[in-house]
């Protein structure tokens, strides 16, 4: 089948590249870029194979085929990939977005001397995120989720002689394998419950009515349906990859990697699969009904992160930071969707967000290239003359991420997940915390702004503009940001209809309801009040943050990330190495302890027993032997050698033996 | 089969008799590179559809006593005979050529006892072997002479000896009861057995003393958390090439001994027994992790890891005896994912050790994991063979490790979900220590004294490739292992 080549290309070329030398940098790179344009076209043909879907009537068309991987008994545990419209549109979306920071990483990254291993990373990240979208197996899922993990490593710590890159690596692994416990137990969890792992398999599939039924009508514990744990279970890893509170401290240290990565894997993709996996999952999440506890718990958690990234960010002085808080919040909005049951808005606002979020991580890529390594905004200013491509382009960003109305996909993409988690019967605190969050968007991101290209210049460097092979990306980008909202509007909900298999029509007379009206009218009040008020505070930004004059304990407690990561340090990292010690403790003084004393007693034992031996036993024996002796010298100073001594001895015998044989006789 | 076990003992008399030094490298090479072919041409003449024993080989030794001369292999021992294989060359190659002919002598003669272990149906034949093996380990262990190494040699005899012991006088209770040493005669009774102990000795009891001496010279030879603690110190204080011998084949035989002794012949103990034997194979996973985590010399660290992955084993064995009957998927997975764990630490532990030994050579015997920093820059190759084996120890999916590691899992969730649920700490645990070693070692800025550490020669690139590309392979399609031993 045609798609199982998406993910092989890349793979492929990972492998050939990371067998290649350091110096064949133009072969790697050209290899590695082919092979995921090949990959992109021949999801683009998938994509256009799940097209026409929407004509149907409520009939999503999958096609997918499974295959055998090992033998368990009579049995086979079986792998598969699939094709429908939730996954065609990301896999498209994954492939495109690679395809263009693969070819800006050319410009960004041309000097480093570990430019071939680098594409041969990025290769692998592209394989195993595509695997991920492609799977119809959750095992399958789980071996990419894990391998786009380690790409995710491998690259956060790609310049790893720094110490801060190395130990930001092994704290996202480390976070997200905590998550990806819960993972692999929901994942063993499903596999006893319904027997497969396949996601759709002519009806026998995890996914399909017969094992849901069974999975929502089981009672765990404490009334918790068997789909709702096992649901809950499987959160815990989409939360830890998509950096959900309380998993979400490693995604801004994950900055310390090169700049392409932070767009590619710590913006657009792979933060995204958490969600993806969320959706992906969605019917075992609504198995027992569209207010479930497992999607309650995702709606709440969602929001909570939603609006609590977005403070952190609003302090946060290194312009990479600011973005991953940013990513952090807006896939809260993603989880708020999906939590209030609502596919489509989750998936079109991750599309959305992936193009313009990608877009400002290369824009900030390029600011920081152009101003030689400077990350601190606060030693930014008046880039706009300096770099005036990246500065449109990361505006058009930067609009669509507020959410600027009308002409930028984030506007109509946020405000659908307004939508919807107004109409959710709940509660409707998540609500009014998404909403406050939209207002923090444009707030910190025009703070951004205006720090960064508003003003004057502030640094010592010498900004420039960054090359053509990483414009050109960003002018891609930027397009595909305004384009989106295309189809994501109410009066032509493209992508409803794609995801749901239900014809869709252009009706403007939707944009005139009152519903739609009366939240589009509130965010774009949101929108303007917080762009007004980031505008008002930062436009003649010198030195210090005025946010920090108004209030400072709390701005420094926002600026110290408040202290969740001092938390864990003092918690959780602590009890593990306390657990460490102890567990060396045990094992030394107690167990090694209890062997020693065992040996000192056999050792005692066998003192006592040497002593028993020496003064018992031994005494009776050694005087015995003693004795033996003493005869025996007295019988060998007989054997003198002498005839006479001899003949006199024999004369008394013979006297004895006559003496004896007469007393005998008689 | 008798070839098979000749071959190497043939090979170490040759070494060992022959004049020249220089020719005891090769003629050991050969040898294993016969025994080898000979395993390989097993493996694929063993008639997959009939499964069972098969090769058998029987002839009466000592008939008043029951003791025969009886091997054969099934799937199960095939694989440990491909392990024992692949292994024993690769831990001989990875001492380099500096190699002394005692050593070659010695390597094969625990190769013979190892095979031998793996292919004795009989107890009395099958012991012999077992403790036949401690005495090659014993000397090569303290072949460094050194008197920690002494020591630890030391331990490690007298710990495994008197678990042997401890076995012997359960075989010989078992003699006394059923009147044989037929390993499968016996397993074929089974469940009676234990009745016939009791009826033998007077004693309901008996049969659960038997059980627990068996056990215990097992759990020694694995080991099971509490019976380590010979472990940490013969595994760090032999060279490097002993240690891979000691942790991907000897550890084995102890799972072996489970596999083959313990579990058909008591399946009523087991079930019995089997939450507080579940609650020993979790200490040993969760245990041995943590002291792992706490430990800074890299042989101590992957010693403790190498605890920690046979307590999967172990944690699979037991599940599937809490669970005698029903759900034959969940067991054939645990059972299939038990032995293709035997097969994956094996190969995984053992390239680790030859790493720690490589580190040890440039080095000058340096092992701390502070002692090091930043070495993937000036050794970058050694950095990414050995990452993989690492991720593989770590159990990342498309290595080895994962495949085994998540088959003992979905078996062991569904027969006994708690116990699996709790082991699920132990594999973050090892995640934590084992990146930390690759933080502490090779990354972070390249300290000056090692700024001129050399990267793997191709003739060690040589050495280690073919494991490495059997993680790989084992990793992706590990069916062509599971077909051997996979029983429908």
């Amino acid at each position: 089948m045609m798609i199982s080549l998406i993910p092989i290309l890349p793979l492929l070329a990972a492998g050939v590249t990371a067998l290649m030398r350091r110096g064949q940098k133009t072969p790697a790179a050209t290899l590695v870029i082919a092979a995921q344009a090949g990959s992109t076209a021949l999801c683009l043909l998938a994509f256009f194979q799940t097209l026409g879907s929407e004509a149907g009537h409520g009939e999503v068309a999958r096609t997918y085929v499974n295959f055998p991987w090992l033998s368990l008994g009579s049995e086979t545990l079986s792998l598969g990939l699939l094709l429908d419209p939730l996954g065609a549109g990301m896999a498209l979306m994954v492939s495109f977005v690679s395809l263009l920071i693969f070819i800006y990483s050319i410009g960004y990254m041309k000097a480093d001397a570990n430019f071939t291993r680098f594409f041969c990373f990025l290769s692998l990240f592209s394989a195993a995120m595509l695997g991920v979208v492609l799977s119809n197996s959750l095992l399958l899922t789980f071996v990419c989720w894990e391998l786009v993990g380690l790409a995710s490593y491998l690259l956060i710590g790609f310049w790893f002689h720094k110490p801060e890159a190395a130990a930001a690596a092994r704290k996202a692994f480390l976070t997200t394998r905590v998550g990806d416990m819960g993972f692999l137990l929901g994942m063993l969890w499903l596999y006893s419950a319904s027997g497969t792992l396949l996601f759709y398999d002519h009806g026998n599939g995890c996914l399909e009515k017969a094992a849901l039924a069974a999975m929502s009508a089981k009672t765990a514990c404490a009334g918790l349906a068997v789909s709702n744990g096992i649901a809950l279970l499987i959160f815990c890893g989409a939360a830890g990859k998509s950096g959900q509170f309380p998993f979400h401290v490693w995604l801004p240290d994950a900055m310390e990697g090169p700049t392409p990565v932070s767009a590619l894997i710590h913006a657009a993709t792979m933060v995204a699969a958490g969600v993806y996996l969320v959706a992906r999952m969605f019917p075992v999440f609504s198995a027992t009904g569209n207010v479930s506890v497992a999607l309650t718990t995702v709606a709440w958690v969602g929001a909570f992160t939603a609006l609590f990234a977005a403070l952190i960010a609003v302090a946060q002085t290194d312009i990479k930071r600011i973005l991953a808080y940013s990513t952090v919040s807006q896939l809260g909005f993603m989880m708020l969707a999906l939590g209030v049951g609502s596919v489509t808005a989750a998936m079109v606002h991750l599309i959305a967000h992936a193009f313009f979020k990608a877009l400002l991580f290369l824009g900030a890529g390029s600011v920081i290239h152009g101003i030689h390594e400077e990350q601190d905004i606060r030693n930014m200013g008046g880039l706009r003359k300096f770099m005036p491509v990246t500065f449109v382009t990361y505006a058009i960003g930067m609009m669509a991420l507020c959410g600027v109305p009308f002409f930028f996909s984030g506007f109509w993409s946020k405000d659908e997940i307004l939508h919807v988690a107004h109409q959710w019967p709940v509660s409707q605190m998540p609500f009014f915390m998404a909403a406050t969050a939209a207002f923090l968007t444009a707030f910190y991101m025009t703070r951004q702004m205006c720090q960064v290209f508003a003003g004057s210049y502030r640094g010592h460097a010498h900004p420039h503009e960054s090359p053509a092979v990483m414009t050109v990306p960003l002018g891609l980008l930027a397009g595909a940001a305004v384009l989106m909202s295309i189809p994501s509007t109410p009066a032509w909900p493209w992508f409803h209809g794609h995801h749901t298999g239900h014809a869709v029509t252009l009706d403007f007379t939707r944009l005139m309801e009152r519903e739609f009206l009366s939240i589009a009218g509130l965010s774009v009040l949101l929108v303007t009040a917080g762009i007004g008020a980031g505008y008002f505070l930062y436009r003649h930004f010198a030195k210090d943050d005025p946010l920090a004059r108004f209030w400072a304990s709390g701005f420094r407690a926002l600026a110290n990330r408040l202290y969740v990561d001092e938390f864990y340090r003092a918690t959780v990292v602590r009890a593990l190495g306390l657990l460490g010690c102890l567990a060396a403790w045990v094992d030394r003084r107690i167990l090694s302890g209890t062997v020693r004393l065992v040996g000192a007693l056999s050792l005692l034992a066998s003192a006592l027993s040497d002593l028993m031996d020496r003064f018992g036993i031994n005494l009776g024996f050694d005087s015995l032997c003693g004795g033996l002796r003493d005869g025996g010298q007295v019988f060998s100073s007989w054997e003198s050698g002498r005839v006479q001594g001899y003949l006199r001895f024999l004369s008394v015998g013979a006297v004895l033996l006559l003496i004896i044989l007469g007393w005998l006789l008689t | 089969m008798t070839l098979l076990t000749l071959i190497p003992f043939v090979g170490a008399l040759l070494v060992a008799l022959l004049p020249w030094h220089r020719a005891a490298r090769a003629v050991g090479l050969a040898s294993m590179a016969g025994v080898l072919g000979l395993t390989i041409s097993l493996a694929l003449g063993y008639d997959r559809v009939a499964g069972g024993i098969q090769f058998r080989e029987q002839h009466a030794w000592i008939p008043s006593l029951g003791v025969d001369y009886f091997v054969g292999a099934d799937g199960m021992s095939l694989m440990l005979l491909l392990l024992v294989a692949i292994i024993t060359p690769f831990a001989m190659l990875t001492a380099g050529p500096g190699i002394s002919k005692l050593q070659v002598a010695l390597i094969l003669l625990l190769e013979t006892a190892i095979i031998g272990t793996f292919t004795a149906l009989n107890f009395i034949h099958w012991f012999v072997f077992y403790e036949l093996s401690l005495v090659p380990a014993f000397l090569l262990i303290r072949w460094s002479g050194t008197k920690a190494s002494t020591a630890a040699a030391l331990r490690f005899f007298i710990y495994t000896l008197l678990g042997g012991l401890a076995m012997l006088v359960g075989f010989l209770g078992i003699q006394i009861a059923a009147g044989t040493f037929d390993l499968i005669r016996l397993g074929e009774m089974g469940a009676s057995l234990d009745g016939k102990l009791a009826a033998a000795f007077g004693s309901p009891s008996a049969g659960l003393l038997v059980f627990c001496c068996i056990f215990l010279g097992l759990a020694v030879k694995v080991p099971v958390v509490p019976f380590h603690t010979w472990l940490p110190d013969a595994y760090s204080e032999a060279p490097s090439s002993v240690t891979m011998l000691l942790t991907g084949l000897m550890s084995k035989m102890g799972v072996y001994g489970f596999l083959r002794l313990l579990v058909p012949l008591f399946p009523q103990r087991m079930q019995e027994l089997a939450t507080p034997l579940l609650w020993l194979a979790l200490a040993t996973i969760v245990f041995s992790a943590f002291t792992a985590l706490a430990q800074t010399d890299l042989k101590r660290i992957f010693a403790y890891s190498s605890v920690n992955h046979l307590g999967y084993c172990l944690l699979g064995i037991f599940a599937v005896a809490a669970v005698p009957a029903g759900a034959p998927v969940a067991r054939a997975a645990a059972t299939n994912g038990v032995l293709l764990q035997v097969f994956n630490h094996g190969l995984t532990a053992a390239t680790l050790f030859a790493f720690v030994g490589f580190l040890e050579r440039r080095s000058g015997g340096l092992r701390g994991i502070a002692d090091f920093g930043g070495l993937r820059a000036a050794a970058p190759v050694f950095a990414g063979l050995m990452g993989i084996a690492m991720f593989s120890s770590l159990g990342l999916p498309g290595l080895n490790g994962f495949v085994g590691e998540f088959l003992i899992f979905s078996g062991t969730f569904k027969l006994v979900w708690w116990s699996a649920a709790l082991a699920a700490i132990g594999l973050f645990v090892t995640a934590v220590f084992l990146l930390n070693i690759i933080q502490k070692v090779f990354t972070g800025p390249l300290p000056e004294r090692w700024s001129k550490f050399p990267d793997l020669t191709s003739a060690e690139i040589l050495t280690v490739a073919p494991a490495i590309a059997l993680m790989f392979v084992l990793g992706i399609c590990p069916q062509v292992l599971i077909a051997l031993f996979n029983t429908k």
